[in-house]
Protein backbone atom coordinates (compact mmCIF):
# COMPACT_ATOMS: atom_id res chain seq x y z
CA UNK A 1 0.00 0.00 0.00
CA UNK A 2 1.27 3.44 -0.86
CA UNK A 3 0.87 5.82 2.00
CA UNK A 4 -0.17 9.15 0.63
CA UNK A 5 1.35 11.68 2.98
CA UNK A 6 4.10 14.21 2.52
CA UNK A 7 7.50 13.31 4.01
CA UNK A 8 7.32 16.40 6.17
CA UNK A 9 4.02 15.29 7.62
CA UNK A 10 5.45 11.89 8.48
CA UNK A 11 8.48 13.51 10.14
CA UNK A 12 6.23 15.90 12.04
CA UNK A 13 4.06 13.04 13.26
CA UNK A 14 7.17 11.30 14.52
CA UNK A 15 8.34 14.51 16.21
CA UNK A 16 4.95 15.04 17.88
CA UNK A 17 4.94 11.51 19.17
CA UNK A 18 8.44 11.97 20.55
CA UNK A 19 7.22 15.07 22.36
CA UNK A 20 4.26 13.14 23.65
CA UNK A 21 6.63 10.53 25.03
CA UNK A 22 8.43 13.33 26.87
CA UNK A 23 5.12 14.75 28.16
CA UNK A 24 4.03 11.28 29.21
CA UNK A 25 7.29 10.83 31.10
CA UNK A 26 6.77 14.18 32.89
CA UNK A 27 3.16 13.33 33.75
CA UNK A 28 3.89 9.68 34.64
CA UNK A 29 4.31 10.22 38.41
CA UNK A 30 0.82 11.78 38.53
CA UNK A 31 -1.04 9.03 36.68
CA UNK A 32 -2.48 7.52 39.87
CA UNK A 33 -3.95 10.83 41.00
CA UNK A 34 -5.37 11.41 37.51
CA UNK A 35 -3.68 14.77 37.43
CA UNK A 36 -4.71 17.24 34.78
CA UNK A 37 -1.45 16.93 32.82
CA UNK A 38 -1.73 13.14 32.77
CA UNK A 39 -5.32 13.19 31.51
CA UNK A 40 -4.44 15.85 28.99
CA UNK A 41 -1.45 13.93 27.69
CA UNK A 42 -3.52 10.78 27.43
CA UNK A 43 -6.12 12.65 25.40
CA UNK A 44 -3.42 14.02 23.14
CA UNK A 45 -2.22 10.46 22.53
CA UNK A 46 -5.69 9.41 21.48
CA UNK A 47 -6.07 12.41 19.18
CA UNK A 48 -2.63 12.06 17.61
CA UNK A 49 -2.83 8.29 17.11
CA UNK A 50 -6.31 8.53 15.59
CA UNK A 51 -5.09 11.38 13.45
CA UNK A 52 -1.98 9.51 12.33
CA UNK A 53 -4.16 6.64 11.20
CA UNK A 54 -6.88 8.75 9.64
CA UNK A 55 -4.58 11.20 7.87
CA UNK A 56 -3.49 8.50 5.40
CA UNK A 57 -7.15 7.72 4.67
CA UNK A 58 -9.46 9.91 2.55
CA UNK A 59 -9.85 13.36 4.13
CA UNK A 60 -13.47 12.77 5.19
CA UNK A 61 -12.20 10.28 7.78
CA UNK A 62 -10.21 12.76 9.91
CA UNK A 63 -12.98 15.33 9.33
CA UNK A 64 -15.53 12.84 10.70
CA UNK A 65 -13.19 12.26 13.62
CA UNK A 66 -13.34 15.96 14.50
CA UNK A 67 -17.12 15.76 14.09
CA UNK A 68 -17.15 13.02 16.70
CA UNK A 69 -15.05 15.11 19.08
CA UNK A 70 -17.48 18.01 18.60
CA UNK A 71 -20.42 15.70 19.28
CA UNK A 72 -18.89 14.42 22.50
CA UNK A 73 -17.91 17.92 23.64
CA UNK A 74 -21.35 19.33 22.89
CA UNK A 75 -23.06 16.39 24.59
CA UNK A 76 -20.99 17.08 27.67
CA UNK A 77 -21.95 20.76 27.55
CA UNK A 78 -25.67 19.95 27.18
CA UNK A 79 -25.41 17.58 30.14
CA UNK A 80 -23.72 20.14 32.34
CA UNK A 81 -25.85 23.19 31.67
CA UNK A 82 -29.29 23.20 33.22
CA UNK A 83 -31.71 23.30 30.29
CA UNK A 84 -35.43 23.91 30.17
CA UNK A 85 -37.82 21.01 29.79
CA UNK A 86 -39.46 22.80 26.90
CA UNK A 87 -36.24 22.80 24.90
CA UNK A 88 -36.06 19.09 24.18
CA UNK A 89 -36.64 19.50 20.43
CA UNK A 90 -34.45 22.60 20.34
CA UNK A 91 -31.55 20.50 21.60
CA UNK A 92 -32.27 17.97 18.90
CA UNK A 93 -31.95 20.71 16.27
CA UNK A 94 -28.72 21.84 17.84
CA UNK A 95 -27.35 18.30 17.63
CA UNK A 96 -28.39 18.00 13.99
CA UNK A 97 -26.24 21.02 13.15
CA UNK A 98 -23.12 18.98 13.97
CA UNK A 99 -23.22 16.53 11.04
CA UNK A 100 -24.28 19.36 8.73
CA UNK A 101 -21.42 21.62 9.82
CA UNK A 102 -18.90 18.83 9.20
CA UNK A 103 -20.57 18.00 5.91
CA UNK A 104 -19.89 21.57 4.74
CA UNK A 105 -16.29 21.04 5.83
CA UNK A 106 -15.98 17.74 3.96
CA UNK A 107 -17.15 19.27 0.67
CA UNK A 108 -14.97 22.32 1.27
CA UNK A 109 -17.88 24.81 1.06
CA UNK A 110 -16.23 27.67 2.90
CA UNK A 111 -19.11 30.17 2.55
CA UNK A 112 -21.58 27.83 4.24
CA UNK A 113 -19.08 26.54 6.80
CA UNK A 114 -18.34 30.04 8.03
CA UNK A 115 -21.95 31.25 8.43
CA UNK A 116 -23.97 28.11 9.13
CA UNK A 117 -23.76 28.12 12.95
CA UNK A 118 -23.12 31.86 13.56
CA UNK A 119 -26.04 32.91 11.32
CA UNK A 120 -28.49 30.19 10.29
CA UNK A 121 -28.43 28.12 13.48
CA UNK A 122 -28.30 31.34 15.50
CA UNK A 123 -31.61 32.31 13.91
CA UNK A 124 -33.16 28.84 13.77
CA UNK A 125 -32.75 27.93 17.44
CA UNK A 126 -34.78 30.83 18.88
CA UNK A 127 -37.40 30.23 16.18
CA UNK A 128 -37.78 26.64 17.34
CA UNK A 129 -37.89 27.89 20.93
CA UNK A 130 -40.70 30.29 20.10
CA UNK A 131 -42.64 27.42 18.53
CA UNK A 132 -42.20 25.49 21.77
CA UNK A 133 -43.85 28.47 23.42
CA UNK A 134 -42.01 28.74 26.72
CA UNK A 135 -40.88 32.31 27.48
CA UNK A 136 -39.59 31.82 31.01
CA UNK A 137 -35.78 31.70 30.79
CA UNK A 138 -35.85 32.26 27.03
CA UNK A 139 -32.79 34.52 26.67
CA UNK A 140 -30.63 32.37 28.87
CA UNK A 141 -31.62 29.18 27.07
CA UNK A 142 -31.08 30.66 23.62
CA UNK A 143 -27.74 32.07 24.70
CA UNK A 144 -26.30 29.02 26.39
CA UNK A 145 -27.26 26.49 23.72
CA UNK A 146 -25.83 28.63 20.95
CA UNK A 147 -22.70 29.39 22.94
CA UNK A 148 -22.15 25.66 23.37
CA UNK A 149 -22.44 25.12 19.62
CA UNK A 150 -20.00 27.96 18.94
CA UNK A 151 -17.39 26.52 21.30
CA UNK A 152 -17.81 22.80 20.75
CA UNK A 153 -18.77 22.69 17.09
CA UNK A 154 -18.05 25.89 15.18
CA UNK A 155 -14.65 26.58 16.76
CA UNK A 156 -13.41 23.01 16.58
CA UNK A 157 -14.57 22.56 13.00
CA UNK A 158 -11.94 25.12 11.97
CA UNK A 159 -9.28 22.52 12.73
CA UNK A 160 -11.05 20.14 10.35
CA UNK A 161 -11.40 22.76 7.63
CA UNK A 162 -7.62 22.98 7.38
CA UNK A 163 -7.85 19.57 5.68
CA UNK A 164 -10.29 20.93 3.12
CA UNK A 165 -8.06 23.83 2.04
CA UNK A 166 -6.56 23.53 -1.46
CA UNK A 167 -3.12 21.89 -1.41
CA UNK A 168 -1.68 24.71 -3.53
CA UNK A 169 -1.71 27.09 -0.56
CA UNK A 170 0.81 24.98 1.34
CA UNK A 171 3.15 23.25 -1.14
CA UNK A 172 5.39 21.75 1.55
CA UNK A 173 2.82 19.73 3.50
CA UNK A 174 -0.78 20.60 2.47
CA UNK A 175 -3.73 20.71 4.87
CA UNK A 176 -2.36 17.80 6.85
CA UNK A 177 0.73 19.87 7.64
CA UNK A 178 -1.30 22.86 8.80
CA UNK A 179 -3.46 20.70 11.05
CA UNK A 180 -0.42 19.02 12.57
CA UNK A 181 1.24 22.39 13.08
CA UNK A 182 -1.85 23.67 14.94
CA UNK A 183 -2.07 20.57 17.12
CA UNK A 184 1.68 20.65 17.78
CA UNK A 185 1.61 24.28 18.94
CA UNK A 186 -1.50 23.83 21.04
CA UNK A 187 -0.04 20.79 22.73
CA UNK A 188 3.41 22.36 23.24
CA UNK A 189 1.70 25.33 24.81
CA UNK A 190 -0.34 23.14 27.19
CA UNK A 191 2.76 21.31 28.33
CA UNK A 192 5.03 24.39 28.26
CA UNK A 193 2.70 26.46 30.43
CA UNK A 194 2.28 23.61 32.87
CA UNK A 195 6.01 22.94 33.21
CA UNK A 196 7.17 26.54 33.48
CA UNK A 197 4.34 27.22 35.91
CA UNK A 198 5.43 24.30 38.07
CA UNK A 199 9.10 25.30 37.98
CA UNK A 200 8.88 29.08 38.27
CA UNK A 201 5.26 29.90 39.07
CA UNK A 202 4.71 32.62 41.70
CA UNK A 203 2.22 35.26 40.63
CA UNK A 204 -1.32 34.16 39.87
CA UNK A 205 -2.93 35.49 36.68
CA UNK A 206 -6.62 34.81 37.31
CA UNK A 207 -6.82 33.55 40.91
CA UNK A 208 -10.61 33.52 41.01
CA UNK A 209 -10.97 31.41 37.89
CA UNK A 210 -7.97 29.11 37.90
CA UNK A 211 -5.63 29.39 40.89
CA UNK A 212 -2.98 27.18 39.28
CA UNK A 213 -2.30 29.55 36.41
CA UNK A 214 0.68 31.83 36.98
CA UNK A 215 2.24 34.70 35.07
CA UNK A 216 5.50 32.74 34.92
CA UNK A 217 3.72 29.71 33.43
CA UNK A 218 2.00 31.87 30.84
CA UNK A 219 5.23 33.66 29.84
CA UNK A 220 7.13 30.37 29.69
CA UNK A 221 4.43 28.86 27.49
CA UNK A 222 4.49 31.88 25.18
CA UNK A 223 8.29 31.70 24.78
CA UNK A 224 8.37 27.94 24.15
CA UNK A 225 5.41 28.00 21.76
CA UNK A 226 6.81 30.95 19.80
CA UNK A 227 10.18 29.21 19.40
CA UNK A 228 8.64 25.90 18.33
CA UNK A 229 6.34 27.76 15.92
CA UNK A 230 9.34 29.35 14.20
CA UNK A 231 11.33 26.11 14.13
CA UNK A 232 8.55 23.91 12.74
CA UNK A 233 7.03 26.42 10.27
CA UNK A 234 9.34 25.73 7.26
CA UNK A 235 8.53 22.01 7.38
CA UNK A 236 4.78 22.18 7.76
CA UNK A 237 3.55 25.61 6.61
CA UNK A 238 4.12 28.33 4.03
CA UNK A 239 4.73 30.84 6.88
CA UNK A 240 7.84 33.02 7.01
CA UNK A 241 9.79 33.04 10.29
CA UNK A 242 8.27 36.26 11.57
CA UNK A 243 4.73 35.22 10.63
CA UNK A 244 5.31 31.92 12.41
CA UNK A 245 6.65 33.72 15.48
CA UNK A 246 3.60 35.97 15.60
CA UNK A 247 1.28 32.96 15.20
CA UNK A 248 3.10 31.07 17.98
CA UNK A 249 2.69 34.09 20.24
CA UNK A 250 -1.03 34.47 19.44
CA UNK A 251 -1.75 30.74 19.80
CA UNK A 252 -0.02 30.58 23.19
CA UNK A 253 -2.27 33.37 24.50
CA UNK A 254 -5.32 31.83 22.83
CA UNK A 255 -4.61 28.41 24.33
CA UNK A 256 -4.39 30.02 27.74
CA UNK A 257 -7.65 31.90 27.13
CA UNK A 258 -9.45 28.71 26.05
CA UNK A 259 -8.20 26.87 29.09
CA UNK A 260 -9.34 29.48 31.61
CA UNK A 261 -12.63 30.04 29.77
CA UNK A 262 -13.66 26.42 30.22
CA UNK A 263 -12.44 26.67 33.83
CA UNK A 264 -14.78 29.62 34.32
CA UNK A 265 -17.66 27.61 32.82
CA UNK A 266 -16.99 24.79 35.24
CA UNK A 267 -16.84 27.20 38.14
CA UNK A 268 -20.12 28.74 37.11
CA UNK A 269 -21.68 25.27 37.09
CA UNK A 270 -20.17 24.63 40.55
CA UNK A 271 -18.22 21.67 39.21
CA UNK A 272 -14.91 22.83 40.63
CA UNK A 273 -16.27 23.63 44.04
CA UNK A 274 -17.71 20.18 44.55
CA UNK A 275 -14.23 18.89 45.37
CA UNK A 276 -13.46 16.18 42.88
CA UNK A 277 -14.70 16.37 39.36
CA UNK A 278 -17.33 13.85 38.45
CA UNK A 279 -15.89 11.10 36.30
CA UNK A 280 -16.72 11.72 32.68
CA UNK A 281 -17.61 15.31 33.40
CA UNK A 282 -14.01 16.41 33.17
CA UNK A 283 -14.00 14.73 29.81
CA UNK A 284 -13.83 15.98 26.28
CA UNK A 285 -14.59 19.67 26.63
CA UNK A 286 -12.02 19.98 29.34
CA UNK A 287 -9.36 18.34 27.22
CA UNK A 288 -9.91 20.31 24.03
CA UNK A 289 -10.44 23.63 25.80
CA UNK A 290 -7.29 25.27 24.43
CA UNK A 291 -7.99 23.97 20.93
CA UNK A 292 -11.41 25.64 20.87
CA UNK A 293 -9.59 29.00 20.92
CA UNK A 294 -6.44 28.19 18.94
CA UNK A 295 -8.19 26.46 16.00
CA UNK A 296 -10.28 29.37 14.69
CA UNK A 297 -7.50 31.95 15.25
CA UNK A 298 -4.88 29.84 13.49
CA UNK A 299 -7.25 29.06 10.65
CA UNK A 300 -8.19 32.66 9.98
CA UNK A 301 -4.65 34.01 10.16
CA UNK A 302 -3.39 31.38 7.70
CA UNK A 303 -6.48 31.79 5.52
CA UNK A 304 -5.97 35.55 5.39
CA UNK A 305 -2.29 35.25 4.53
CA UNK A 306 -2.22 32.36 2.03
CA UNK A 307 -5.66 31.42 0.65
CA UNK B 1 -30.43 -21.86 23.68
CA UNK B 2 -33.84 -20.56 22.80
CA UNK B 3 -34.52 -17.95 20.16
CA UNK B 4 -35.35 -15.21 22.65
CA UNK B 5 -32.10 -15.74 24.52
CA UNK B 6 -30.21 -15.19 21.28
CA UNK B 7 -32.25 -12.12 20.46
CA UNK B 8 -31.63 -10.79 23.95
CA UNK B 9 -27.87 -11.07 23.42
CA UNK B 10 -28.14 -9.52 19.99
CA UNK B 11 -30.15 -6.64 21.44
CA UNK B 12 -27.58 -6.13 24.20
CA UNK B 13 -24.72 -5.99 21.70
CA UNK B 14 -26.34 -4.07 18.86
CA UNK B 15 -28.67 -1.66 20.68
CA UNK B 16 -27.99 -1.51 24.39
CA UNK B 17 -24.20 -1.07 24.29
CA UNK B 18 -24.07 1.36 21.32
CA UNK B 19 -26.82 3.56 22.78
CA UNK B 20 -25.22 3.40 26.21
CA UNK B 21 -21.79 4.35 24.89
CA UNK B 22 -22.46 6.75 22.01
CA UNK B 23 -25.77 8.45 22.67
CA UNK B 24 -25.54 8.58 26.41
CA UNK B 25 -22.05 7.78 27.63
CA UNK B 26 -23.10 6.55 31.04
CA UNK B 27 -20.81 7.42 33.92
CA UNK B 28 -21.07 5.09 36.89
CA UNK B 29 -19.92 5.68 40.41
CA UNK B 30 -19.91 2.78 42.85
CA UNK B 31 -20.05 0.11 40.15
CA UNK B 32 -18.43 -2.27 42.66
CA UNK B 33 -21.64 -2.11 44.71
CA UNK B 34 -23.71 -3.75 41.97
CA UNK B 35 -24.73 -7.30 42.90
CA UNK B 36 -22.41 -9.92 41.45
CA UNK B 37 -24.95 -12.73 41.81
CA UNK B 38 -28.64 -13.22 42.45
CA UNK B 39 -30.95 -13.08 44.20
CA UNK B 40 -30.85 -9.31 44.67
CA UNK B 41 -33.09 -6.28 44.23
CA UNK B 42 -31.93 -3.06 42.59
CA UNK B 43 -34.08 -0.05 43.42
CA UNK B 44 -33.74 3.16 41.42
CA UNK B 45 -35.53 6.43 40.81
CA UNK B 46 -37.47 6.58 37.57
CA UNK B 47 -37.53 9.38 34.98
CA UNK B 48 -37.55 7.79 31.59
CA UNK B 49 -37.91 4.55 29.66
CA UNK B 50 -34.16 4.80 29.23
CA UNK B 51 -33.69 4.04 32.93
CA UNK B 52 -34.38 0.36 32.34
CA UNK B 53 -31.94 0.29 29.43
CA UNK B 54 -29.31 2.13 31.47
CA UNK B 55 -29.56 -0.34 34.34
CA UNK B 56 -29.58 -3.31 31.97
CA UNK B 57 -26.44 -2.01 30.27
CA UNK B 58 -24.69 -1.65 33.64
CA UNK B 59 -25.24 -5.28 34.57
CA UNK B 60 -22.55 -7.78 33.60
CA UNK B 61 -23.20 -9.59 30.35
CA UNK B 62 -23.21 -12.99 32.05
CA UNK B 63 -26.27 -12.01 34.10
CA UNK B 64 -28.28 -11.18 31.00
CA UNK B 65 -30.85 -13.93 31.59
CA UNK B 66 -31.36 -13.41 35.31
CA UNK B 67 -31.86 -9.61 35.35
CA UNK B 68 -35.60 -8.91 35.45
CA UNK B 69 -36.98 -5.37 35.26
CA UNK B 70 -40.26 -5.31 37.17
CA UNK B 71 -42.65 -3.40 34.92
CA UNK B 72 -46.32 -2.47 34.88
CA UNK B 73 -48.34 -5.05 32.96
CA UNK B 74 -51.03 -2.53 32.01
CA UNK B 75 -48.43 -0.49 30.10
CA UNK B 76 -45.85 -2.95 28.83
CA UNK B 77 -48.29 -5.67 27.83
CA UNK B 78 -50.79 -3.22 26.36
CA UNK B 79 -50.28 -4.40 22.77
CA UNK B 80 -48.82 -7.60 21.39
CA UNK B 81 -45.68 -6.06 19.83
CA UNK B 82 -44.69 -4.20 22.95
CA UNK B 83 -45.59 -7.25 25.00
CA UNK B 84 -43.38 -9.51 22.89
CA UNK B 85 -40.47 -7.06 23.12
CA UNK B 86 -40.93 -6.52 26.87
CA UNK B 87 -41.21 -10.20 27.72
CA UNK B 88 -38.73 -11.72 25.29
CA UNK B 89 -36.05 -9.06 24.93
CA UNK B 90 -36.22 -6.91 28.04
CA UNK B 91 -37.19 -10.01 30.02
CA UNK B 92 -39.53 -8.01 32.23
CA UNK B 93 -41.44 -9.39 35.17
CA UNK B 94 -44.96 -8.05 34.64
CA UNK B 95 -46.56 -6.45 37.67
CA UNK B 96 -50.32 -5.94 37.83
CA UNK B 97 -50.80 -2.45 39.19
CA UNK B 98 -53.65 -2.11 41.64
CA UNK B 99 -54.38 -5.81 42.08
CA UNK B 100 -53.60 -5.70 45.79
CA UNK B 101 -56.94 -3.92 46.07
CA UNK B 102 -58.56 -6.90 44.36
CA UNK B 103 -57.16 -9.19 47.02
CA UNK B 104 -54.45 -10.80 44.86
CA UNK B 105 -50.81 -10.97 45.84
CA UNK B 106 -48.95 -8.61 43.50
CA UNK B 107 -45.60 -9.85 44.70
CA UNK B 108 -46.09 -13.51 43.87
CA UNK B 109 -44.13 -13.30 40.61
CA UNK B 110 -41.34 -11.25 42.17
CA UNK B 111 -41.03 -13.65 45.08
CA UNK B 112 -40.84 -16.59 42.70
CA UNK B 113 -38.10 -14.80 40.75
CA UNK B 114 -36.09 -14.24 43.91
CA UNK B 115 -36.53 -17.92 44.74
CA UNK B 116 -35.01 -18.70 41.33
CA UNK B 117 -32.02 -16.50 42.19
CA UNK B 118 -32.85 -13.66 39.78
CA UNK B 119 -31.92 -9.98 40.09
CA UNK B 120 -34.94 -7.67 40.14
CA UNK B 121 -34.85 -4.10 38.90
CA UNK B 122 -37.57 -2.11 40.64
CA UNK B 123 -38.59 1.52 40.29
CA UNK B 124 -40.45 2.02 43.57
CA UNK B 125 -41.89 5.38 42.51
CA UNK B 126 -44.28 3.26 40.48
CA UNK B 127 -44.20 5.57 37.43
CA UNK B 128 -41.83 7.90 35.64
CA UNK B 129 -43.59 11.01 36.88
CA UNK B 130 -42.26 14.44 35.97
CA UNK B 131 -38.79 14.28 34.45
CA UNK B 132 -35.92 14.41 36.93
CA UNK B 133 -38.14 14.94 39.95
CA UNK B 134 -38.22 12.06 42.38
CA UNK B 135 -41.61 10.96 43.68
CA UNK B 136 -42.53 9.00 46.80
CA UNK B 137 -41.57 5.34 46.99
CA UNK B 138 -44.27 2.69 47.20
CA UNK B 139 -44.16 -0.19 49.64
CA UNK B 140 -43.70 -3.28 47.46
CA UNK B 141 -39.97 -3.69 47.93
CA UNK B 142 -40.31 -3.44 51.71
CA UNK B 143 -42.84 -6.30 51.61
CA UNK B 144 -40.41 -8.40 49.60
CA UNK B 145 -37.57 -7.51 51.94
CA UNK B 146 -39.66 -8.52 54.92
CA UNK B 147 -40.20 -11.91 53.32
CA UNK B 148 -36.56 -12.23 52.15
CA UNK B 149 -34.44 -10.29 54.68
CA UNK B 150 -31.20 -11.82 53.40
CA UNK B 151 -31.70 -10.66 49.78
CA UNK B 152 -29.65 -7.46 49.34
CA UNK B 153 -31.47 -4.29 48.25
CA UNK B 154 -29.10 -2.01 46.32
CA UNK B 155 -30.07 1.65 45.83
CA UNK B 156 -29.17 3.37 42.55
CA UNK B 157 -29.66 7.02 41.63
CA UNK B 158 -30.06 7.79 37.95
CA UNK B 159 -29.82 11.24 36.46
CA UNK B 160 -29.97 12.56 32.93
CA UNK B 161 -32.20 9.97 31.29
CA UNK B 162 -35.19 12.21 31.94
CA UNK B 163 -33.41 14.92 29.98
CA UNK B 164 -32.42 12.56 27.17
CA UNK B 165 -35.87 11.05 26.76
CA UNK B 166 -38.54 12.58 29.01
CA UNK B 167 -41.99 11.14 29.36
CA UNK B 168 -44.11 11.82 26.31
CA UNK B 169 -41.15 12.39 23.96
CA UNK B 170 -40.26 9.94 21.24
CA UNK B 171 -36.92 11.37 20.11
CA UNK B 172 -33.82 10.79 22.15
CA UNK B 173 -31.43 13.70 22.69
CA UNK B 174 -27.88 12.64 23.61
CA UNK B 175 -27.13 13.46 27.24
CA UNK B 176 -24.60 11.91 29.60
CA UNK B 177 -26.44 9.76 32.14
CA UNK B 178 -25.08 9.51 35.66
CA UNK B 179 -25.61 6.39 37.70
CA UNK B 180 -24.59 6.33 41.34
CA UNK B 181 -24.72 2.91 42.98
CA UNK B 182 -24.91 2.78 46.77
CA UNK B 183 -24.42 0.04 49.29
CA UNK B 184 -27.09 -2.37 50.48
CA UNK B 185 -29.96 -0.94 52.57
CA UNK B 186 -30.28 -3.29 55.59
CA UNK B 187 -33.69 -4.45 56.80
CA UNK B 188 -35.03 -2.23 59.57
CA UNK B 189 -37.77 -4.51 60.87
CA UNK B 190 -40.56 -2.16 59.83
CA UNK B 191 -42.02 -1.82 56.34
CA UNK B 192 -42.97 1.85 56.33
CA UNK B 193 -39.67 2.77 57.90
CA UNK B 194 -37.79 0.63 55.38
CA UNK B 195 -39.50 2.29 52.43
CA UNK B 196 -38.56 5.70 53.81
CA UNK B 197 -35.00 4.50 54.41
CA UNK B 198 -34.67 3.25 50.83
CA UNK B 199 -36.05 6.47 49.45
CA UNK B 200 -33.62 8.60 51.41
CA UNK B 201 -30.73 6.30 50.43
CA UNK B 202 -31.49 6.86 46.74
CA UNK B 203 -31.99 10.59 47.30
CA UNK B 204 -28.68 10.87 49.16
CA UNK B 205 -26.83 9.26 46.25
CA UNK B 206 -28.14 11.98 43.96
CA UNK B 207 -27.35 14.85 46.27
CA UNK B 208 -23.84 15.39 44.92
CA UNK B 209 -24.82 15.60 41.26
CA UNK B 210 -25.31 18.94 39.49
CA UNK B 211 -28.90 19.81 38.63
CA UNK B 212 -30.26 18.91 35.26
CA UNK B 213 -33.09 21.30 34.55
CA UNK B 214 -33.30 25.04 34.92
CA UNK B 215 -36.91 25.04 36.03
CA UNK B 216 -36.68 22.46 38.79
CA UNK B 217 -38.83 23.11 41.81
CA UNK B 218 -37.08 22.40 45.08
Amino acid sequence: MIIDIADNVAIALAAIMTLLFVATAIAWPQRKKKHELWLRTRTWWVIILLLAVSIVLPSWVPIALFGLISFLAFKEFVTLIPTRRADHRVLLWAYLSIPLQYYWVSIGWYGMFIIFIPVYIFLALPLRMVLAGETQGFIKAAGTVHWGLMIAVFSLSHAAFLLALPASGNPVAGGDGLLLYLLLLTEINDVGQYCSGKLLGKHKVVPKVSPNKTVEGLVGGVIITTLVAMLAAPYLTPLSWYEAGAIGFVLALAGFAGDVTISAVKRDLKLKDSGSLLPGHGGVLDRVDSLTFTAPLFFHIVYFLYY
Amino acid sequence: MTMSRWLRRLFALCVLRPVAIMMLGITVRGRENLPTSGPAIIVANHNSHLDTLVLLSLMPYRHIDIVRPVAAADYFLSNRYLAWFSLQILNILPLERGNAARGEDPLQESAAALDRGEILIVFPEGSRGAAEIMGKFKGGVARLKERYPSVPVIPVFLQGAGKALPRGEIVLVPVVVDAVVGTEVPWTGNRAQYTAEMESAVRALGASLPKVFDDEED
